[in-house]
């Protein structure tokens, strides 16, 4: 198994609170927060890119473990707002990096992008070397197509999450992982090129509030890791009621799951990342225990990841 | 007891509401449930009747009334 060696993250500077948001919805902010508990959200600039955003998310992750990008072996960049069939963001960051003569491969699987691009790099890394991982999206390109879909455009904003997964080294290994697919949902939860995302949001719901719970309980289950055990849950972030019902599934506090969504919203594949960026900017190299990741979305695809401390006695590896 | 009136007493419970709703009335559209709710009626039916709910008949238009949910229990029995 690989290793998680360093985060980071990238969020644009404009923000959208939800006054400006229900204006743009034409909704009440009141009724935002009540029904997804986001605050705010944010919104890139309209001339920048999936890869501009995936770039500077990738960057600072390399900062942070302290490596060239000439250290990367391979480029995964998960996305579900790309501006064109092909190529996707994977080769214009690895070209802003430097980087040529790597494989950068796109993965277009939306919310559960991120745990599915780890997931996949946990296993390429022993052959490429340093998978840097990104999830990268910008909603704002989406929700603005039709901003008066007030289900759905009140929920998304813009930004990028980044993980170096390490063949090597890391504060924390991976144990196993649990990735599911069932395309007999797809119509539940899509986005078709030049529309707004389409969502049953009662079947989203439904369904996530069964099936990430049991993927985590899989995951630690398989092995004999207690829920309470896990110091911290990074799930995506999708909707504070979500997080807060799977946390009671797992009859754990609520607290245990980290939670950014009030200050972005719903950013896809990259919230999870961002959310690990963050979580992991707090805690630094020393991780006192096991943490889980979990997503869900469209698909629909989801899936739970544990993660160990490589080394909980004292210096990591 | 009989099934249509376990089915009331668990939407009674969830939504912690006393009144009585309509048995043809949409749940969703009448407030009695929103999406969440629905997920912990749906584990509740499992325990009352002892059955066990695939995830692929999750669809919420076979809960959206007591009538369908009524229904749907006699089919998996």
């Amino acid at each position: 198994m690989a290793f998680l060696r360093a985060f980071g993250h990238h969020l644009p500077n404009r923000v959208v609170d939800n006054e400006e948001m229900a204006r743009i919805a034409g909704c009440e902010a009141e009724w935002i927060v009540n029904v997804s508990g986001i605050e705010q959200r944010r919104f890139a600039d309209p001339a920048e890119s999936v890869a501009d955003l995936a770039f500077q998310a990738g960057r600072v992750c390399l900062d942070s473990a302290q490596l060239p990008p000439s250290a990367i072996g391979m480029i995964m960049v998960a996305s579900g707002t790309s501006e064109r069939r092909f190529p996707g963001p994977a080769c214009a960051v690895a070209r802003a990096l430097g980087l040529e003569n790597i494989p950068a491969i796109d993965v277009p699987v939306a919310s559960a992008g991120g745990l599915f691009a780890i997931g996949m790099a946990n296993q390429l890394a022993a052959q490429f070397g340093n998978v840097l991982v990104i999830g990268s999206e910008k909603m704002s390109s989406v929700v603005l197509q039709n901003p008066g879909d007030k289900n759905t455009s009140i929920l998304f904003g813009d930004g990028a999450g980044a993980c170096l997964v390490s063949p090597e080294s890391g504060p924390m290994e991976v144990a196993d992982v649990v990735l599911c697919s069932d395309g007999a949902f797809a119509e539940d939860l899509r986005l078709e090129f030049g529309e707004s995302v389409t969502m049953n949001g009662r079947s989203v719901i439904m369904q996530a509030s069964r099936k990430i719970p049991r993927a985590i309980s899989e995951v630690l289950e398989r092995n004999a890791v207690a829920p309470e055990d896990v110091i911290c849950f990074l799930m995506h972030q999708a909707n504070q009621n979500l997080i807060m019902k799977v946390a009671a599934a797992l009859h754990v506090p609520g607290d245990r799951f980290y939670s950014n969504i009030a200050r972005y919203g719903n950013t896809s594949s990259a919230s999870m990342l961002i959310a690990a960026s963050e979580w992991f900017g707090q805690h630094g190299d020393i991780v006192p225990g096991p943490v889980c990741f979990a997503a869900f979305g469209a698909g629909f695809h989801w899936g739970a990841l544990l993660a160990i401390p490589s080394n909980p006695g004292g210096a990591n590896g | 007891m009989s099934d249509q009136s376990k089915i009331i007493a668990l939407i009674q419970q969830i939504s912690k509401k006393s009144d009585v709703p309509d048995v043809q009335v949409s749940l969703f559209d009448s407030g009695w449930l929103d999406s969440f709710a629905l997920t912990d009626l749906v584990s509740a039916l499992e325990e009352e009747f002892a059955i066990s709910i695939p995830d692929s008949d999750l669809s919420p238009r076979k809960f959206d009334s007591i009538v369908r949910i009524e229904q749907y229990i006699s089919s998996r029995r």
